[in-house]
């Protein structure tokens, strides 16, 4: 029993209202609620490094027919990911909406985000997991037409009809563990599903409607174009938190529930789609022509590598092997929230300065905007894979466990994906750093750089050297067995 | 048991029904009413679930379930309509 677990969801739902009913005062109420929810999440994280996972019980109503919070390490590194990523993001975006009329929808949306993005993290219950995804899925949406152009609402469109197709399908999933086992509470779940039929029927339709949320290649034809026309600090979190979040609950579903059915070849068919997503991905960035539409391909190539540790973690027997991957899984996802959100900022200021984001006209950039370029730099090591960024880390354990496991298909993906993300980062470099005018001849640091730029070295520096911390929060059997473990 | 099998078989087919409108339909509208359709399936196996025989009472929980869902899936389809007006209005523009 924990009180404190109810704050970072209540603190921006309250926000939010109070936002809706004093629009005149929403951009300051949207950054403090962003600030007090990240407070909130930093003392929950302090709990939880000491006492190693943590339950409330909503209401007092046992879970099984009420609603249990839980955080473990898994979740509160989402948590803190989310919640850092959105503050810097909602400090640029004072800076970005300060003119729109769009201002105090922004803000409440924001909020709501915020909301579902940490009751998503937070929940332990698979239909409260149902109505987190579709509230997730809705601000979303809203949020990625606020430019209101017609490309943007087409694509929200698609994004939304295709996020309750997935949904709807995940629910069904939740129907059928309902008429299995008679509870949907994650925690007594975890120890009665067995392999059968309706555990079959239920981990395909779930994670099927997840993947479609993560946009794992084929299903991902959604993502650029709706990431691409969102507002950049919309694109910035769709890319680094939204996505991130379905590929959280696949992980919950696939090793903590349905830790005993899944078996080699379901993971390996996910792995064989996440390579494809790596190499394709990769090359549609090297060929796009917009900046922010390349920024969203590489979120593509990027998740597919998050589902290549699927067969590997399948295959690795459980102990400290499997950990070190999973642990390496986590962070190459923190990694790639912290980078891309970055990237997409530093895209933001570009577009702004520029009034475009053509690659080919980007000449001058890095003399007018030296600190946006630099940005740029940092987040591409981290997409890249170079030292010392958390990625590289990841990667290095990733090729370990393709080394221990001897499934040596991966490895040439892994480097074919690797060398396009550095062809497309240095393509865009060679354009920033070429001599030119096309974004004009300013030369002072806006304060709308800096958010992008501390959340590259996060993504580059912080992670890399504390990447310990992140191996010592991640295993999450100690979910399944009420928090002794740690 | 049969009788909500066949509810809940009932459920499975409209859901499929649904799906396949989605996926298959181009009007954007035949869409939206698809996905309206496979929820109304998935509604169903829920409310077949709480049947627990003649004499016994019913399961409250899937009911309660069902509930909720009813206000995601109006709301989502309010959102997905008022998307689908916005664009068919700067298409007449």
């Amino acid at each position: 029993m924990n009180n404190l677990l109810i704050w970072p969801v209540a603190l921006p739902l309250l926000t939010a209202l109070l936002a809706l009913l004093w629009p005149s005062r929403s951009t300051w109420i949207g950054v403090a609620g962003t600030g007090l929810s990240l407070l909130a999440v930093l003392l929950v994280s302090r709990q939880v490094v000491e006492a190693g996972s943590i339950e409330l019980a909503l209401g007092g109503w046992a879970p099984g027919l009420g609603i249990a919070l839980r955080a473990d390490g898994l979740s509160l590194l989402m948590l803190l990911m989310s919640s850092l990523v959105a503050m810097a993001v909602a400090v640029y975006a004072i800076v970005y909406f300060s003119q729109s009329e769009r201002r105090v929808e922004f803000w409440v949306l924001w909020l709501l985000l915020i909301t579902s993005l940490h009751a998503l993290f937070l929940s332990g219950d698979l239909f409260n997991l149902y109505v987190t995804l579709e509230l997730l899925g809705m601000s979303a949406v809203v949020l990625a037409c606020l430019g209101g152009s017609r490309e943007s609402l087409g694509a929200a469109l698609r994004y939304l009809l295709l996020g309750l197709l997935g949904s709807l399908a995940f629910l069904m999933g939740v129907a059928l563990v309902y008429a299995g086992y008679g509870t949907l509470d994650m925690a007594a779940l975890g120890d009665v599903i067995e392999a059968g039929p309706t555990a079959w029927v239920a981990l395909s339709l779930m994670t099927g409607g997840l993947l479609i949320k993560s946009a794992l290649f084929p299903l991902h034809f959604w993502l650029p174009p709706a990431h691409a026309n969102a507002p950049a600090p919309v694109s910035a979190v769709l890319s680094a938190l939204v996505v991130k979040a379905a590929l959280y609950l696949i992980l919950r579903l696939w090793l903590e529930l349905f830790d005993g059915v899944v078996n080699r070849s379901a993971a390996e068919i996910l792995g064989l789609l996440g390579a494809i997503a790596v190499v394709w991905g990769s090359w549609a960035a090297l060929r796009a022509e917009r900046l922010k539409l390349m920024a969203a391909y590489s979120t593509v190539a990027q998740l597919g590598y998050l589902f290549l540790f699927l067969p590997l973690l399948a295959a690795l027997p459980e102990g400290a092997g499997r950990d070190v991957a999973l642990g390496a899984l986590v962070l190459l996802a923190l990694t790639h929230g912290f980078a891309k959100s970055a990237f997409f900022l530093a895209a933001g200021v570009i577009m702004q300065r520029a009034g475009h984001d053509r690659i080919a006209e980007l000449g001058g950039t890095a003399r007018a905007l030296p600190v946006t370029a630099f940005t740029i730099a940092l987040a591409g090591v981290a997409l890249i894979g170079l030292p010392p960024s958390g990625s590289f880390l990841a990667k290095w354990q990733l090729i370990s466990a393709v080394f221990v496991t001897g499934q040596w298909v991966w490895l040439p993906v892994i480097a074919i994906g690797t060398l396009l993300a550095g062809a497309y980062i240095f393509r865009l470099l060679g354009y920033a750093f070429a001599p030119g005018e096309g974004v004009g001849p300013s030369l002072s640091v806006g304060r709308e750089e800096i958010p992008a730029v501390l959340l590259a070295l996060i993504a580059t520096l912080l992670l890399g050297f504390w990447a310990s911390a992140v191996w010592e929060l991640v295993p999450i059997t100690a979910y399944v067995g009420g928090g002794v473990g740690l | 048991m049969t009788q909500a099998l066949i509810y809940a078989l009932t459920g499975a087919v409209i859901f499929m029904l649904g799906v396949r409108t989605t996926l298959l339909r181009v009007t954007l509208l035949h869409r939206i009413l698809g996905l309206n359709v496979s929820g109304g399936g998935v509604f169903l196996v829920f409310v077949s679930l709480g049947y627990r025989g003649d004499t016994a009472l019913t399961d409250p929980v899937p009911h309660a379930l069902v509930l909720t869902g009813l206000v995601v899936a109006i709301s989502a389809t309010a959102l997905a309509l008022a998307l689908n007006r916005r664009l068919r209005e700067m298409d007449d523009e």
